[in-house]
């Protein structure tokens, strides 16, 4: 596979392959492409083919729904199951209704954060509320995702609007990269928060596509 | 404006001043606006006219602006925070010369959510249009609307949350208030960025109001009905 950029991810998303080899597609948000890449690797997943849409679209989550049923419809004639990789991402029980009508399975949970950490533990988390969370894509592709649609590089005196209500950042690391955690930490004292990073690995994420049969 | 001479706001007339802090409010300024306030006052404006014709009337237009997609959250906090510069100036005096009130409205962010800025955007905007806004802040249990509507000094609630997780607890509050009885003795108003118009209805608030702009007008109708139906009774 050509190298694929995380700008690209958060972009534009990744394209399926044009000759189909396995059996089964992996419909995924970009920001996840490099933790299913690598499941597929490490577990030698050799039925499952990975597109994703844009990460982007998490900035708009009312255009999520359709932008998965679209794809859905695009991939359907050629693999025997699709299954996407998405959480409810802010729709609000949307994305679920729309992939129960297409026969299609989904990951559970209401985002990403929820399932890396693993449903049923951050479920718990409930004195949490004031922690924002990042995760290994989100880490890489902060002022993207976070910084610039927020304005905070035009008007950095807005940053205590947007985070004054949270007290800390975690960052939610799927892997150990010492890089990683130094680009976290310059993160958190941009925001003006005290971080606290967490090792989740792939959580819930790794079951879910786990128990995609091989057919 | 860079390209042009610097403005000296005092020397300019009330209705060059007035149209400059349109200006400065849709880009901003929070100094200027302040500046512009007490010259407006020094002049012997009413405060009432102030934040009327000066500051609700430029924010008027930055919710336009921002509806329309010219304008974004962030140019639109940066005129609020402009705006909430005036508006320190002038509440105190509001408040002593006895300006209209059109209402009062008690308003927070459901238990489980922090996020504010739509709130704050609300808040502000209302108290602008001349309500009386009681803000309850972030994270709100039912407890706290209905302990803040139990005291008799609110014609509205309004409720806000971000998250898909949280907006269903706004339908807790609703419930709560129905099984009081105190359900139809206020005007529930909810909002924030994952709601939509059927949400509303589905929950059994009075309406959803999109954004700040619209919660004002959403708010002054419903007022509007009160007096007609107090009138008429």
């Amino acid at each position: 596979m050509a190298q694929i950029s995380d700008s690209d991810l958060t972009e534009t998303g990744l394209d399926a392959p044009s000759d189909p080899a396995g059996r089964v597609l992996i419909l995924a948000c970009g920001a996840l492409a490099r933790e299913i890449l690598a499941l597929i690797k490490l577990n030698d997943w050799g039925h499952m083919d990975l597109t994703c849409l844009p990460a982007k679209l998490h900035l708009y989550p009312d255009k999520i729904t359709d932008a998965v049923a679209n794809a859905v419809e695009k991939h359907r004639a050629d693999y025997d199951q699709i299954f996407v990789a998405y959480a409810d991402c802010g729709t609000g029980g949307m994305l679920a209704a729309k992939c129960e009508q297409l026969g299609v399975e989904m990951i559970a949970g209401p985002h990403c954060y929820s399932f890396f950490e693993g449903n049923e533990a951050f479920g718990k988390l409930e004195d949490e509320i004031t922690a924002f969370y990042l995760t290994d894509f989100l880490v890489k592709q902060f002022d993207a995702f976070v910084w610039k649609p927020m304005g905070l590089d035009r008007h950095p005196q807005l940053r205590d609007v947007y985070f004054g209500n949270y007290t800390k950042l975690v960052y939610q690391a799927q892997v150990n990269d010492p890089a990683l955690d130094a680009k976290a930490a310059l993160i958190a004292e941009k925001m003006g928060l005290p971080l606290e990073r967490r090792f989740t690995g792939y959580g819930d994420l790794s079951v879910a596509l786990g128990g995609i049969l091989r057919g | 404006m860079s390209d042009e001479e610097e403005i000296i706001l005092s020397e300019l007339s009330d209705e060059e001043l007035t149209l400059q802090m349109h200006d400065d409010l849709y880009d901003g300024m929070k100094e200027e606006i302040e500046e512009a306030v007490n010259i407006l006052l020094e002049r012997g404006w009413q405060p009432y006219d102030v934040l009327t014709k000066a500051l609700v009337e430029g924010m008027r237009i930055v919710g336009i602006d921002f509806r329309d997609g010219i304008l974004f959250v962030p140019e639109v906090l940066l005129a609020a925070g402009a705006m909430k510069g005036g508006m320190a100036i002038l509440k105190p005096l509001l408040a002593e010369t006895g300006a209209p009130r059109l209402g009062s409205m008690v308003i927070g962010t459901v238990k489980g959510d922090i996020h504010d800025i739509g709130k704050n955007l609300v808040t502000m905007m209302m108290e602008g249009a001349g309500f009386e806004v009681k803000d309850l802040g972030i994270n709100n249990p039912v407890e706290n609307y209905l302990e803040a509507l139990e005291t008799g000094e609110f014609d509205i609630l309004g409720m806000s949350a971000l998250l898909t997780t949280t907006m269903p607890y706004m339908k807790v509050v609703i419930d709560t208030m129905v099984e009081k009885g105190m359900r139809d003795d206020f005007t529930v108003l909810v909002g924030g960025a994952p709601l939509n118009e059927e949400f509303g209805k589905a929950i059994g608030a009075d309406a959803y109001c999109r954004d700040a702009a619209v919660a004002v007008e959403t708010a002054k109708e419903f007022m509007a009905k009160k007096h007609n139906q107090m009138a008429a009774g």
